[in-house]
């Protein structure tokens, strides 16, 4: 190949150098003002009137029991959507079966239920006047304008996320290293526990940390069955609103920092998290597909069924 | 149903769970989400079909189907072709600190609405720090329709990057350097052969940018104003009825939007798999 056309090549396969800068430059620019811009205008928002005054915002009783009842949610939904995330990835990346298809579209179904529609079948369902509200009254019980309707509505919008990430990696990851520990006598348990969670570990935790930081910042469902008592029923986005439509915009800041941060931090894990299934993928990829190794124990005992 | 199947052709299941995973799937499925979204439907047969009707299309619900839909369709395009260049970017350039950029895409999804709704309202105020430069000029983007766009980028900013991306890394240079030694242009090989390839992905990150956007509350009633008929979206109108105690007025709104969001969502599922049929078919 002679210069010219190695050049014409490459010509073909990029732009030039002033369409690549200026390219380049517009998406940072893009991103500059719609992400690097808001992220940094909470944190500066936060310390206009300096540390002392955001240390005493975070340190208001009304922003700690905010903080502890948006804890209180995320340690009851995450678990339980990741209980359920686990159940549902197993069962449709491991088995075939008839509408598993559609059984998939369901569970993707509350990503595109608006967060305002979410809290109001709660309030339909188990409010005063709601299916269940009669009965819930007359024995003295409350989940909607309390604590029960904010985690539902919690469950409800983070629903998918784990299973969202597990389903694509367990499909990818097919189930012949299952198969082997079945064959070799594992029960279901162990099977899970020493070959599936290894292998799932990452994805797993990228799931659960997307759930944790929608858990702790939802707004729209927790505002429709909160009731927004101060005190008691307040989660921190909802604490934000309260604060800031009082104009009492250093505190709204100060505590919506504390929301920023965990954001970044979800970031942060969420990238290593990224990083260690596309390596983990690659050496699934790298193995030659259809000449499994016979010399090691679980396919001989596989050879012989 | 399950051992059964062996004389298709295909190995018995080996594996156990079946039953217990799939039955734990089916019945929370039921209890969180799908008992409680036909109840909304099962409160609309309180009204009859005419008081339907009425409660779905007052003026002022006219107005925010107008504002939501309009603005949602306008930032979904903003992000389809901000996205592309933000994918594009990231997989065919190498730049310092493109691992953070890359990581910083999804901070709408990992920030609170809350928190991303009262920050650019801050930026964009006449006093923020773009709000300062922008008004003078008459540019007013806070408390107007114009600012619930601006929230609507940002809500959907990573979707098309995300969706885009892992196209745009898997396709096959051979191609363009196939295009190119046939003497195509680079704008020829992109419209050509990068774009019909990258179509189904870039449609479907531009799809569900675009349902999010429709559904979305927390950061666009804090730069929004919620003036009626010009800066309240349907979402706050379900909001408002429901504050009035209108449980039925509310729940015809929101089995509005809810058909809304269903036919979003098989949309968005049919362009999935046109992109695995398509993806499929060149590997």
């Amino acid at each position: 190949m002679s210069a010219n056309t190695v050049r014409r090549a490459q010509a073909g396969t990029t732009e030039s150098a002033w369409v690549r800068y200026t390219l380049l430059t517009v998406a940072l620019v893009f991103l500059l003002l719609f992400l690097v811009l808001p992220l940094a205008a909470v944190f500066t928002e936060a310390l206009r009137k300096g540390l002392g005054a955001y240390l005493e915002a975070l340190q208001e009783p009304d922003a700690w029991s905010a903080i502890k009842l948006t804890l209180l949610t995320a340690v009851i939904a995450v678990p339980l959507n990741l209980v359920f995330g686990i159940a549902a990835s197993w069962a449709i990346a491991k088995f075939d079966f008839w509408g598993k298809s559609f059984l998939t579209t369901l569970v993707d179904l509350p990503f595109s239920v608006s967060p305002v529609v979410a809290g109001l079948v709660y309030v339909l369902l188990f409010g005063a006047s709601g299916w269940f509200g009669p009965w819930l009254q007359a024995h003295d019980m409350k989940i909607v304008f309390a604590v029960p309707g904010i985690v539902l509505a919690t469950v409800f919008v983070t629903f998918p996320f784990v299973a969202r990430e597990l389903i694509p990696l367990m499909q990818a990851q097919g189930n012949d290293e299952e198969q082997a520990a079945i064959v070799l006598g594992a029960t279901g348990w162990q099977t899970f526990w020493h070959v599936t969670l290894p292998n799932i570990k990452w994805g797993l935790l990228y799931g659960v940390i997307l759930t944790n930081a929608r858990a702790m910042g939802e707004f729209g469902a927790v505002s429709v069955v909160s009731g927004h008592i101060r005190g008691q029923t307040n989660t921190l986005p909802l604490h934000v609103e309260i604060l800031y439509n009082e104009y009492q915009s250093v505190a709204a800041f100060a505590v919506a920092s504390l929301l920023a941060i965990l954001a970044l931090v979800t970031l942060v894990i969420k990238s290593v998290a990224e990083w260690r299934i596309e390596r983990e993928l690659r050496s699934i990829a790298e193995m030659p597909p259809e000449a499994p190794r016979t010399d090691t124990p679980a396919a001989q005992l596989a050879a012989a069924h | 149903m399950s051992v059964a199947r062996a004389p298709s052709g295909k190995a018995k299941r080996v594996l156990p769970g079946f039953g217990l995973t799939l039955g734990y799937t089916v019945l929370y499925l039921s209890i969180i989400v799908l008992v409680p979204l036909s109840a909304l439907f099962l409160k609309t047969f309180t009204l009859s079909w005419d008081q339907f009707v009425d409660a779905v299309t007052g003026p002022r619900v006219l107005a925010s189907y107008r504002l939501t839909f309009g603005a949602s369709l306008l930032a979904a395009l903003v992000n389809l072709v901000f996205g592309l260049l933000v994918a594009w970017v990231l997989v065919r350039y190498s730049f310092p600190g493109k691992k953070i950029v890359d990581a910083l895409v999804d901070l709408p999804f990992a920030l609170p609405t809350a928190v991303a709704g009262i920050s650019l309202t801050a930026l964009l105020a006449g006093n923020g720090w773009l709000g300062q430069y922008l008004e003078p000029l008459g540019i007013k983007l806070a408390f107007t329709p114009a600012g619930v766009v601006i929230a609507l980028i940002f809500i959907g900013l990573p979707f098309v990057v995300r969706t885009v991306q892992p196209v745009l890394e898997d396709a096959e240079k051979e191609l363009e350097e196939a295009a190119t030694s046939l003497g195509a242009t680079r704008l020829q090989i992109f419209t050509r052969v990068i774009l019909p390839h990258i179509a189904p992905a870039l449609l479907t990150g531009f799809a569900m940018a675009f349902a999010r956007a429709i559904g979305e509350y927390g950061s666009v009633i804090f730069i929004a104003g919620n003036m009626p008929m010009v800066s309240e979206i349907t979402p706050l109108i379900i909001i408002g009825k429901l504050e009035q105690y209108d449980y039925a007025g509310a729940t015809a709104v929101a089995v509005v939007m809810l058909t809304i969001s269903f036919i979003l969502l098989l949309l968005i599922n049919a362009l999935q798999a046109w992109q695995r049929r398509q993806t499929g078919a060149t590997a």
